[in-house]
Order: C-alpha cells, then sequence, then structure tokens
C-alpha cells in the first residue's frame, strides 16, 4: 500500500492519481509496490542487480508504460538499472519520473540507469520528470544515466523534466543514432536554493540521415547553479542542432557548454546559447496588463519552462 | 479623462540634465480621439511612456479622471484603466497568444473564440495566432496586431498607442482606423495615439504638436492639418494613397 505522501509524489511525477491504465511498476523505498504486465508489455525483475527490463513486443501501438519511483524515507540510497527493449514497429509512450520526499536529516537518493534499446522504425515518448520535496536537513539526491540505441528509421521524443525541490543532481544521457533515426530532447529544468543540476548530452550521429534536436530551457534563482553541457557528434551526412536558453535570477550561476564535432563532410550541426536575465521590456509589457511585478516574472518563467 | 500639467523629464547625463519633455500640458477628455505627433525624437513615446508611468516625471502633474496618479506604478495606473500599446511589441518565449489576451481581459477563463474575436478584429486570421508562442517566429507586423488586440481585451477607459501603423504594412489601412473607431464607441473610452499617418490624423478629435519636447501646437484637425502641412517643424507627414494599401485577409 502506498502513503498519502507517496501517492502525492506520484502525482508530481507522473500525473497518477491512481493505478494507471496498461503496463506499470510502483517502486516505493526500495521495493515493489505495484506492477502490471500487458499482452504486448511484459516487466520482469532483474535477477544479478536491483532494476526491472521492459520488453515491448513489436507492433505494439499506442500503449504506455508507467514506472514511477518514490522515496519517502530519509537516509535511503538506491542505484536501479532499467532497461527498455522496444521492437520494431511500436508506437509507445513510457512515463518515468521519481520523487523524493526527505522529512529527515540524511541524504536521500536515487540513481537511475535507463539504457534503451529502440527497434526498426519504432517511434517513443519518454517523459521523466523529477521532483523532491520535504523539510528535513538531508538532500534529495538524483543522478540520472540514461543511453540511448535507436535503430534504424526509428525516432524519439524525451521530455526531461526538474521544477523545484531537488537539492543535486548529475544527469547524464548518451544516445547513438543509426541510419534515418531521429532524437529530439526537450529538457526543463528549474532550480533555487543552494540547488546544484549537472546535465550532459552526448548523441552521435552514426547512420546517414539521422538527425538530433537537443532543447534546454531553465531557470536559476536564488543561489543555485547549473552546468549543461550538450555534445553532439556527426558521423554520417546528419543534421544536428543543440540549444541551451538560460534565465538568471537572483546570485544563481549558470555555465552552459555547447560542442560540435563533425566527422564528416555532410554533417551540418549547430549549437546556439543564451543566458540573460528577464529582459526589463518583458515585465513592463506585463504590468502593462495589470500584473504585478512578481505576478508577470511568475508568467514569463512559467511560459518559458512550459 | 486624462490631464498633464506642466510635465518635465530629463535625462541626467555626467555633467548636463538632457531635458526631453519641456513643461507640456493637455487634456485628453472622454470619448474623444486624440493624435500626438510630431517629428521623430521630439518626445512623442517619453510622453507615452510618462503617461503610463514607465517613466517618472521630473516635475509635473498627471491626473485621470481627476485623481493624481503622478506617483502610481505601472499596475496600478493600468488598473485604473489605462492601456498601453508598445511601438516596439515585447516577445515572450512559451507564452502564447491566448495566455498574453487572458492576462490582457484580466478573465484567465476567457474563451478561445472571445479571445479569437480580439485577434479577428484586428484582422488576423484568429485560429492561425491563437496557440502560437509570442516569440521570433512571428513577423513584426503580427506583433503589432497582436499588441493592439491585447488592448482591446483590456477594454479600459484610455488606451495611449505608440505609432500603431508601423510595421503593418499589408493590413488595410482602413481596418486599422476602424478599430479605433470601434473603440471609441464603447462609453467614456479615449484614445491616444501617437502617429505620423495622415490618415489616422484625419480621424482626430484634435490633434497636438511636439517637437523638442514641447507643444508647439494644439487644436482641431481643421485647424491643425492645414498648419501641419506648411509647419516650418519638419514633421513628417506619410501620405497613404488611395488603393496603395492592399487588403490582407
Amino acid at each position: 500500500m502506498l502513503t498519502e505522501i507517496q501517492k502525492q509524489l506520484l502525482k508530481e511525477i507522473a500525473d497518477l492519481h491512481k493505478v494507471p491504465e496498461g503496463a506499470y511498476n510502483i517502486r516505493a523505498n526500495g521495493a515493489a509496490a505495484g506492477r502490471n504486465s500487458t499482452a504486448n508489455i511484459e516487466i520482469s525483475s532483474k535477477t544479478d542487480k536491483p532494476g526491472i527490463d521492459i520488453r515491448i513486443k513489436p507492433g505494439t501501438k499506442n500503449e504506455s508504460v508507467h514506472i514511477p519511483v518514490v522515496l519517502s524515507e530519509s537516509g535511503l540510497k538506491e542505484i536501479v538499472y532499467n532497461d527498455f527493449f522496444v521492437g520494431d514497429d511500436c508506437d509507445v509512450v513510457i512515463v518515468a519520473g521519481c520523487g523524493i520526499s526527505n522529512c529527515g536529516d540524511q541524504d536521500s537518493a536515487h540513481d537511475g540507469v535507463h539504457c534503451f534499446y529502440i527497434g526498426k522504425n519504432a517511434k517513443v515518448k519518454y517523459v521523466e520528470k523529477h521532483y523532491g520535496e520535504g523539510t528535513g536537513r538531508g538532500k534529495r539526491i538524483m543522478n540520472p544515466r540514461t543511453e540511448v540505441n535507436l535503430g534504424e528509421g526509428s525516432s524519439m521524443e524525451m521530455e526531461m523534466v526538474q521544477i523545484k525541490g531537488v537539492d543535486d543532481t548529475k544527469r547524464d544521457t548518451v544516445a547513438k543514432l543509426e541510419k534515418g533515426a531521429r532524437l529530439v530532447v526537450h529538457e526543463r529544468l528549474l532550480t533555487h536554493g543552494d540547488q546544484k543540476a549537472e546535465s550532459g548530452y552526448t548523441v552521435e550521429l552514426n547512420g546517414e540521415n539521422s538527425s538530433a534536436d537537443v532543447v534546454s530551457r531553465s531557470v536559476a534563482k536564488e543561489q543555485s547553479y547549473q552546468i549543461y553541457r550538450s555534445r553532439i557528434v556527426g558521423n554520417a551526412l546528419s543534421n544536428g542542432h543543440t540549444e541551451c536558453d538560460a534565465i538568471i535570477m537572483d546570485k544563481a550561476r549558470v555555465v552552459a557548454i555547447p560542442e560540435l564535432e563533425a566527422n564528416d563532410l555532410d554533417s551540418a550541426l549547430v549549437h546556439e546559447a543564451a543566458i540573460g536575465k528577464i529582459a526589463g521590456d518583458q515585465i513592463i509589457k506585463l504590468m502593462t496588463l495589470g500584473l504585478t511585478e512578481a505576478e508577470a516574472e511568475e508568467q514569463i518563467i512559467n511560459g518559458f519552462l512550459r | 479623462m486624462l490631464e498633464l500639467k506642466n510635465l518635465c523629464f530629463g535625462v541626467e547625463s555626467e555633467d548636463s540634465t538632457k531635458e526631453i519633455i519641456r513643461d507640456v500640458s493637455f487634456t485628453v477628455p472622454d470619448e474623444k480621439f486624440v493624435v500626438i505627433t510630431g517629428p521623430n525624437g521630439g518626445g512623442k513615446s517619453t510622453l507615452a511612456r510618462l503617461i503610463m508611468g514607465i517613466e517618472k516625471p521630473s516635475a509635473g502633474r498627471i491626473y485621470l479622471n481627476g485623481e493624481d496618479i503622478t506617483e502610481l506604478g505601472i499596475t496600478e495606473r493600468a488598473k485604473l484603466g489605462i492601456s498601453f500599446a508598445l511601438q516596439q511589441p515585447v516577445r515572450f518565449k512559451g507564452i502564447h497568444v491566448v495566455d498574453l489576451l487572458r492576462l490582457a481581459s484580466g478573465n484567465q477563463k476567457l474563451s478561445v473564440s472571445d479571445a479569437c474575436e480580439y485577434l479577428s478584429a484586428v484582422g488576423l486570421c484568429a485560429r492561425d495566432y491563437i496557440n502560437r508562442e509570442v516569440n521570433a517566429s512571428l513577423s513584426g507586423g503580427e506583433m503589432k496586431r497582436i499588441e493592439i488586440a491585447t488592448v482591446l481585451a483590456r477594454g479600459t477607459t484610455l488606451s495611449v498607442f505608440d505609432e500603431p501603423e508601423a510595421g503593418i504594412d499589408l493590413w488595410s489601412f482602413q481596418s486599422l482606423i476602424q478599430v479605433f473607431e470601434n473603440m471609441q464607441k464603447r462609453s467614456h473610452a479615449s484614445i491616444l495615439i501617437i502617429s505620423h499617418q495622415e490618415r489616422i490624423l484625419e480621424i482626430a478629435d484634435s490633434i497636438i504638436l511636439i517637437a523638442d519636447g514641447q507643444v508647439r501646437g494644439q487644436g482641431s484637425k481643421e485647424e491643425m492639418l492645414p498648419e501641419l502641412m506648411k509647419s516650418t517643424v519638419p514633421v513628417t507627414c506619410n501620405r497613404i494613397l488611395e488603393g496603395g494599401v492592399k487588403n490582407a485577409d
């Protein structure tokens, strides 16, 4: 049975108000709290280490898998390995996410290592939300590592969201794309207080006509610190674009390091990075509509992180 | 009714103060359409910013419906009933046109169809725009029309427009003028427009000529238009030729 705190965390990270439809695996305080496999999606525990294997049959369409993790016990630290085997011609949605509620004084940490093996012409939408809460002095720590292998003609859209509450995070994402594969990443991040967030992407465009679009929008408030690294490697006729757009406030610091490597004459790579405070004329415009300065700022940030 | 009394505004540099607005007084009565015109750099936009509260005057007072609003901030003036369409509309990443219209109307539940009416009124095909981001993907002309739509959505008693015609190349001028005429039909609504366009000057109830930060002339269009045409003040009046402007939609 899930506690009320755990239910609240589930709502924050997966918009889940009750047990989800379709396949799911809920992990709470280091143990399985619910699992459901379907005819096309099989979830099984790993035998050699903590974690699960998710196998999606070729041709599975319009199905979803939810694999949320919630931690409400102070001092709990875990590393979990989840592997996703998505068959050819699938069209599926995978919702992961981690919520930590730490009211104690010991650090709580969840490090999720996710590996995707995506079959030919398959289409995957992946949503990963991080959320932290709790009044304790113990930190809420998440260090996710994601590895993506995109087969010929396949595509993946990744939505990576971390809005408030996570004290320390180091996210590492590596993707390898075969012929005609496409990867779209949309990262949204908001840090505040003394939080530190590090996010790194390495995308290898190995196959002809592969393409990637890696976009990060972030807001750093108060004394928080963010580092964003994005590296795109073009090893064939390919298209790559990476963009980092950050709003900086108060005494926060943001570092953006876009990196491009072209190893093929026909790889076209572009990077853009912009860091700045909220433009004064944006605040003024919204104030002329009757908003206070604080309300204007909130609207601008909410829109930016949409 | 808006009243400006002996308004002054200066910008301080290292060793001197540059006077941008010098002792300006005028009134925008209820239900009147007043156009401010004059050469570039004469202080017109600064006046609009002083009225909205974006800049604070160094001397003089501003009254709205008899209330002294000189010390009030932008938000308070907006709530009292002043709207302002900026000369250069501001772009926002992630904020949609419908969001802006909802904020402007003060009604977060403003329906999409009601929001669309404001866009249609400014000559935009509403369905195509309502969910667009107010970002760099919109052209200057589109931004100007959306800016005017936000003022329509506010529905306040005083609407100030800073060169609303600038950048609107393809939009039938007649529609723009119709927008202002319709606004004026609302009871007690007064409109203050900064413009160089003769067609806008022609529909004014009164015209104020501002040059070198001062009021150089003021009167009805019948009095002012012939003056402006022969004025020694280098006033730019761009004549819009009939048929020279095409309908966009």
